[in-house]
């Protein structure tokens, strides 16, 4: 491998991992708070994707205008989901909560089939997004640069909001123990509408710069960063934020490489993801950075 | 003729990261006494039982059950080889029956397996009959035969206790670890269950080792009894020699105790 | 004991009864109605498999797909003859075991079944150790690893394209048949003390480990046998819709089972039963939605996906407000029909 191409994958690996890491906050928080693996995520990250585009392609709304609706749009539907479908469940088993998750994921990717239908649609990008950057021998698109860019600076207010607001505090105090948390006056459920408000904003950011760099729109797109999102979360351990970052980026990194290093691997591509996943959880249950739950007697 | 040992324990100590939750707790249990292992919440004692009936390898030290080592054998194991125990904060299959409760307890006795059952064999059919019979019999013994259908987990509380030690019961041990048996129970009650665990040990020819926080609700029923406070054995001995021991009465029974006596 | 003998022979009548049921339905019903009929059979074999790993063993798991998968094309290489698979292999030839191997169709849906079941223990065995979501997710990624990997051994699975014209054996009776066998099966487990031992470990892990059972050993037990009838069901259902490819067992495969089983209720097989008629039927009916419906010259254009919308919004109402689904944890009994009759003659 060339030392320009050498540069050209890491580039790419970073795009697709900053991506990863995006949606793998959103699963990260929201675990971290209710033990929940939110399976609706993935179809959110879709329909930021979807808004974006209908906004600019339909009603042709300016694009920072479309862009801002689109997000704040889903991040009200990450909201409502967490109220219908998650909240009546606070005091119900577990697997309880992660069924409602799997229904609502089901239901929101099939609207999207009846709304949008099942066809792939073509994503319009702006001219300047496709001229080719030449830096030596490395051949880029502004956005393989873009988007590592914009998801940092995402990254950074995240943790602004996590560590410095109260909100945050309120946030670190629900998932180190939520009974307490009540009694201590932390406002709960504004504080966990908050969480999926902003979880789900982060992974339509996501979705509309996964719909740009890879030009296409369909409803299961999200299925399958979704899952590698989750795995990137758990592989970071879940929970923790700066995991999330790590494993996301771990794995886009991980995944371009393997295949430009092995092409014959291609085929395998999806499976790598959850090979380690599986590896992972077997080794380390509490994932790299994770801390251990002790069981009671 | 000079009793036998039953259970010993040597040096057991367990430490969680920095923090030292039992430290070098010697016992030596006599087959067929009643003995007590005491102090305040937090002392270790739930810890001393995980480690006997092998919930936690303990980071140190051994466990010897009739003269075997059982240090870190797994709990199922442990069960098998006849120690049974409760949980303080009562642990019960809650969506089963009752009777299927105690029927889980024979189970580790039976000898017919799973595929005997799929294929209708006679003497697996023999042999989950006597099952439940002997199940309702101990259900019996425990006043509770009457409730053999209910769901457990709707049983007032008291019934629940006594099912838990029914459940232990059922796989036929020769040690038993009560953690906490008279925990939320007022006065007369607690006395009740003093007596019954009194007639049980004769009945089954138990051991019995329990917890208690309690101190007052031990005394007449153990024979033998050691104290622990942060997870060193402050004391141990006799009830009398426990109730005069200043020790004790500083560390643990505090001005209450004292105006009590 | 009386009693015995009056269940055994409600049990033999009820199966004569759905024996005269099967043999009418075969002379009187349509293909589509029989086809109906025959998903029936196989859908109540995988709730019923779902059910004893998640409902009565509590181990959430989401690999059914993976095992049908592993099922249903064991049992396509047996039962397809070696001119078939010559003409299907057009893109790289199957490996000479593969093109050689063939077996009667009761031999083969057993090897699925079977096989399944190996890869149930080889995998169990280290993922059972986790608990609650994390091998939900461990086993869905199972079941992808599995999928990928059809796309990926041409020799083996014809890659994508997969196999097409795979011979209808599974009839009515077959279907039944196996059905009646897991029902049996699973019935006499769960009604056992292992099937206590099993309610026991869902229930409480530390104080089934305190009464002796060696959890392990057990949930690999269950998940095994589950795996074996989620293997022998995907045999099955490849001889029943004739074609099989990877995409056919995607997540959606196992939600559908997973939301008969939520219906019906966890920890009840009656439940699952009744699920699986109601939820097929359903689902065939709903098909209408899916396609053009012409009211004289006016056409209703068919909505794709309503199908799933209509599907997910139930499960979700029935795990918001009725979490036990149908049948709670009740299970039918004879003595219910018996003491209808009994209390008519009966005062007490």
């Amino acid at each position: 491998m060339s030392w320009a191409m050498f540069v050209q994958h890491l580039l790419n690996g970073l795009t697709l991992g900053s991506l990863y890491a995006l949606i793998a906050i959103g699963y990260t928080m929201i675990y971290g708070i209710l033990r929940l693996i939110n399976f609706a995520h993935s179809e959110i990250f879709m329909l930021g994707a979807y808004s974006v585009f209908w906004g600019v392609t339909l009603i042709h709304l300016p694009w920072p205008i479309a862009v801002t609706l689109g997000i704040l749009a889903v991040a009200a539907l990450g909201v409502l989901v967490d109220r219908v479908a998650y909240r009546p469940l606070r005091d119900a088993p577990r697997s309880s909560a992660l069924i409602s998750a799997i229904g609502v994921s089901f239901f929101l990717q099939n609207l999207a089939i009846v709304v949008f239908s099942a066809i792939p649609r073509e994503v319009y990008r702006p001219t300047w997004l496709e001229t080719v950057i030449l830096v030596g021998d490395v051949r880029v698109l502004p956005l393989t640069l873009l988007v590592p860019v914009l998801s940092f600076l995402l990254m950074l207010g995240l943790i602004y909001i996590v560590y410095k607001t109260k909100a945050g505090l309120g946030m670190r105090a629900i998932s180190k123990d939520i009974e307490t948390s009540y009694t201590m006056g932390v406002p709960v459920n504004r504080i966990i509408a908050l969480t999926f408000g902003i979880g789900s904003a982060l992974a339509a950011a996501s979705g509309i710069m996964w719909a740009l760099r890879y030009p296409q729109l369909q409803p299961i797109m999200g299925i399958i960063p979704g899952f590698k999102a989750f795995i990137a979360a758990v592989v970071g351990g879940i929970g923790s934020i700066q995991g999330a970052v790590i494993g996301g980026l771990g794995l886009g990194l991980v995944e371009i490489m393997a295949v430009a290093t092995f092409p014959e691997l291609a085929g395998y591509r999806d499976a790598l993801a959850f090979v380690l996943l599986i590896g992972i959880l077997l080794i380390k249950p509490t994932g790299l950075m994770g801390v251990k739950l002790e069981d009671k007697l | 003729m000079k009793p036998e040992v039953i259970l010993e324990t040597r040096k057991l100590t367990m430490r969680f990261g920095g923090l030292t939750a039992v430290d070098d707790f010697n016992a030596k249990i006599y087959k067929g006494s009643i003995v007590g292992l005491i102090g305040p919440n937090g002392a270790g004692k739930t810890t001393c039982f995980n480690m006997i009936s092998g919930f936690y390898a303990p980071s140190d030290g051994r466990v010897l059950f009739k003269g075997a080592d059982i240090t870190g054998t797994p709990p199922h194991e442990v069960c098998r080889a006849g120690v049974a125990r409760t949980f303080q904060n009562i642990r019960l299959f809650g969506n089963g029956t009752v009777l299927q409760n105690v029927m889980v307890g024979c189970h580790v006795r039976q000898k017919t397996s799973w595929w005997q059952t799929v294929l209708y064999l006679p003497s697996n059919l023999k042999e989950e009959k006597a099952i439940a019979e002997k199940s309702r019999g101990l259900l019996k013994v425990f006043g509770l035969e009457h409730l053999a259908g209910e769901k457990a987990k709707s049983l007032p509380y008291g019934a629940q206790r006594r099912l838990e030690i029914a459940r232990a019961l059922a796989t036929e041990p020769q040690f038993l670890l009560l953690d906490e048996p008279a925990a939320g129970m007022n006065p007369q009650e607690t006395n009740e269950l003093m007596g019954f665990i009194r007639d049980i040990r004769e009945q089954f020819k138990l051991t019995i080792l329990l917890i208690e926080h309690d101190m007052k609700v031990v005394m007449g029923v153990c024979e033998h009894m050691w104290v622990l406070d942060y997870g060193e054995t402050i004391a141990e001995g006799p009830p009398e020699s426990i109730k005069a021991n200043p020790k004790v009465i500083e560390a643990y029974l505090g001005e209450e105790a004292i105006a009590d006596a | 004991m009386m009693e015995r003998k009056l269940k055994i022979i409600s049990n033999i009548m009820a199966t004569a009864v759905l024996a005269m049921f099967l043999w009418w339905a075969q002379t009187n019903l349509g293909a589509y109605h029989t086809q109906i009929l025959n998903l029936i059979a196989v859908n109540i074999i995988l709730a019923l498999s779902l059910n004893l790993i998640y409902g009565f063993t509590g181990m959430f798991s989401l690999g059914h797909a993976g095992f049908m998968a592993i099922g249903a094309y064991t049992c396509s290489i047996l039962i397809m003859t070696p001119a078939q698979k010559e003409m299907l292999f057009i893109l790289q030839k199957a490996y000479p075991w593969v093109q050689e191997a063939g077996a009667p169709f009761v031999v083969a849906v057993v090897a699925g079944g079977l096989i399944a079941a190996l890869v149930g223990l080889v995998v169990g065995a280290p993922l059972l150790r986790l608990g609650d979501d994390y091998l939900g997710i461990a086993t869905l990624g199972f079941a992808e690893i599995i999928r990928v990997l059809a796309n990926n051994i041409p020799r083996i699975t014809n890659g994508a394209l997969g196999f097409k014209g795979i011979p209808g054996y599974a009839n009515i009776w077959w279907n039944f048949g196996w059905c009646l066998f897991a029902l049996y099966f699973i019935v006499r487990i769960v009604n056992s003390n292992f099937g206590n031992t099993l309610m026991a470990i869902r229930d409480d892990e530390p104080a089934a480990k305190a009464m002796g059972i060696n959890i392990f050993r057990y949930k690999l037990l269950s998940f095994t046998i589950g795996s074996f009838f989620a293997g022998i069901g995907g045999a099955l259902l490849a001889s029943l819709v004739s074609t099989i490819d990877p995409k056919m067992f995607l997540f959606t495969l196992t939600f559908n089972v997973l939301m008969i089983v939520v219906c019906g209720g966890l920890g009840s097989l009656t439940g699952s039963v009744l699920a699986s008629i109601a939820i097929t039927i359903l689902l065939e009916w709903l098909r209408f939605v899916e396609n053009p419906i012409f009211i004289g010259d006016f056409e209703l254009k068919g909505i794709p996906g309503m199908r799933m919308v209509v599907f997910s919004l139930a499960l979700l109402f029935i795990i918001l407000f009725r979490r036990e689904g149908l049948m709670g944890m009740r299970e039918f009994r004879w003595e219910w029909l018996l003491g209808l009759f009994r209390k008519r003659g009966e005062v007490k």
